[in-house]
């Protein structure tokens, strides 16, 4: 169901990368910049994490990628086009990080999965099989079938949060944009929807996914974007998603444990462990690249105290 | 029997029931986006907002109804504005501009005495609608309608979720402008014939009852649009037999039936709300 627009557009997106940010700074209306000279690219059909401290700039450059804020200098282009056309031709889908929306409306959960369906339809937007059936599958996949009929305001946190991720993909874009999908979300759905974003990439569509898991960004990502206002590094998963680079872009920020031989087990194998955790999911490294023990990380403000 | 039918010999009374019925259908059309986004005291706001225009058609000779129009799309262009730039609330938002207009429509009648007294305009008088004013109302409220039909689905979205209006290729300001100008153009005609009392609750409480009894937008707008219609029909109607006051009785019947809802209305009633806490109870003994 989820790859039917694939089959005619995967030839034409191929040539150009499907996200280009290049030399993005942006200001807030009060002065504050929350991102200096970010320039990175990405490729249709892969799944990219985007990863900092808290303030550090993941909303603010997705909205700037939505075209909701409008760069100081430098420019957005997806699928080669600037963002507001881009946007007119649907390719783009967005879950921000908190919904800003009046949870009293008068619409069901199928009915809000139903919006993501609007690019699709004609100037009436009367729903087709083919926009039910996605629908359907969308909610079927975030585990909401159940809720359908519910008004949108009476669920819990975390179900508002699956109603509109199935929203982004009952919309099918060629490019996904996830801000902090799993935050608030059980382990259960967390693994469903990284299921789900593989089998999406396999059919060519981007995703760039901010998250604070650490730990799964290894297990689903293939490329990294670090930032901390600007960009820090960027490239694939096992090049970028170092210590060093960890450190780099939290700083003392991150909790580190380090357990070395003996208090580990007892068996012969010499590697330590080290444990780097932001929040919910510690990431771990072993072995002989665990120097952190050494790390001066001092500790990383979000800096806007200025 | 035939004493019932007698309203329908007359043609002022007949052109009094399907204008006042047709402005009582676009109306509750409106109300239904207008609650949803705390903009329902728009109505009222427009109703004085006009003045300065009307007082300004005065002085240069020009018909009241174009002198209307442009006042009241400058303060709801000017409303939704404010509120696009600012993060003020709807409601302050609406207070400041109206005022505005308002006092200056006083002051240009006072420092220029208009010789139509303003009360008529916010009376209306739907019983002495001549032929070009009912024609007038009739053409605005039918294409108002037209546009609403087709364009409902994309307005409910940027009503509910702006950026992901964006996001599905919508320009959410187009339809905004779009929208105001419809209230804009329907108020004034609505001001014309069934004066400003009407006017405002036209615009809120079809909606609002229909909010009441059900949670999906599309039968909200059926239940408001037809609830508007009726009403409007009917207290035209009775009117006849109670002599006048026109607006006064469909406001009442709209009132009647809000009160209704508001009692028994399958879920969001009192009655039901308290019936589901009961059986709640009941279970966990
Ligand atoms: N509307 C705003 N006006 C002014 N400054 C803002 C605004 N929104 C965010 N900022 C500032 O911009 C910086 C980046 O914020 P942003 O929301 O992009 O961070 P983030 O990386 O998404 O953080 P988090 O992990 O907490 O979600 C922060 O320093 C923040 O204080
Ligand atoms: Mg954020």
């Amino acid at each position: 169901m989820l790859q039917r627009v694939d089959d005619r557009t995967a030839d034409a997106v191929s040539v150009v990368p499907a996200i280009e940010v290049s030399h993005v700074t942006v200001s807030y209306p009060n002065g504050h910049q929350a991102l200096r000279d970010v320039t990175f690219s990405l490729d249709a059909g892969g799944i990219c994490g985007l990863v900092g401290i808290n303030g550090s700039g993941k909303s603010t450059l997705f909205k700037t990628l939505m075209g909701f804020i409008r760069p100081t200098t430098g420019q957005v282009r997806l699928n080669g086009m600037p963002v507001a056309r881009a946007l007119k031709t649907n390719i783009v889908a967005y879950v921000p990080q908190a919904e800003d929306v009046d949870w009293n409306f008068p619409v069901l959960v199928e009915d809000v999965v139903m919006m993501g369906r609007y690019g699709h339809m004609g100037f009436l937007r009367i729903a087709s099989r083919a926009d039910r059936d996605a629908v359907d599958s969308a909610l079927e996949r975030v585990g909401m079938s159940a809720f359908r009929k519910r008004q949108i305001g009476e669920l819990s946190g975390g179900q508002k949060k699956r109603v509109f991720l199935a929203r982004a993909l009952a919309q099918e874009g060629r490019i996904i944009l996830l801000d902090e999908p799993f935050t608030g979300v059980d382990v259960t759905t967390e693994n469903a929807i990284m299921e789900l974003m593989r089998e999406l990439r396999d059919n060519g569509h981007l995703m760039l996914v901010s998250t604070h898991n650490l730990g799964s960004v290894p297990d689903f990502c293939d490329q990294v974007v670090l930032i901390n206002k600007t960009l820090l590094a960027a490239g694939p998963t096992q090049t970028v998603f170092t210590q060093a680079n960890l450190e780099k872009a939290f700083g003392g920020v991150l909790r580190h444990f380090q357990l070395v031989g003996a208090n580990l087990h007892d068996d012969d194998d010499p590697r330590g462990v080290t444990v780097l955790t932001d929040d919910e999911r510690p990431l771990v490294f072993y072995g002989e690249q665990s120097n952190l023990r050494h790390a001066t990380g001092t500790p990383h403000p979000p800096e806007d105290a200025a | 029997m035939t004493e019932l039918l007698v309203p329908f010999a007359y043609d002022y009374m007949l052109k009094a029931l399907w204008v006042s019925a047709l402005v009582g259908g676009v109306c509750a059309f409106l109300s239904a986006f207008l609650m949803l986004r705390g903009w329902s005291l728009m109505g009222d706001a427009l109703g004085h907002a006009v003045v300065p225009g009307v007082a300004m058609a005065y002085m240069l000779g020009l018909p009241y109804a174009a002198g209307a129009f442009v006042t009241g799309l400058l303060a709801a262009g000017g409303m939704a504005f404010v509120r696009h730039v600012t993060s003020l609330r709807e409601d302050a938002v609406i207070g400041v501009v109206f005022t505005a207009f308002f006092a200056a429509g006083v002051l240009m009648a006072s420092i220029n005495p208009i010789a139509v007294n303003i009360q008529s305009i916010v009376l209306g008088n739907i019983l002495g609608i001549d032929d070009n004013d009912a024609l007038q109302v009739a053409i605005i409220s039918a294409v108002s309608l037209l546009v609403l039909l087709a364009k409902w689905k994309d307005l409910m979205l940027v009503f509910f979720d702006e950026s992901h209006a964006r996001a599905v290729g919508i320009n959410p300001m187009r339809l905004k402008i779009l929208f105001f100008t419809l209230l804009a153009a329907c108020t004034v005609a609505a001001l014309q014939t069934v004066g400003a009392c009407l006017v405002i609750a036209m615009v809120v409480t079809p909606g609002a009852t229909a909010y009441l009894l059900t949670d999906r937008f599309g039968r909200l707008l059926v239940i408001s649009v037809s609830m508007g219609t009726v009403t409007s029909f009917v207290g035209a109607y009775v009117s006849y037999f109670l002599d006048g006051a026109t607006g006064g009785v469909i406001v009442v019947l709209q009132t009647l039936l809000f009160l209704t809802a508001f009692v028994f209305a399958p879920r969001h009633g009192i009655l039901a709300q308290r019936r589901s806490i009961a059986t709640a109870r009941e279970q966990a003994v």
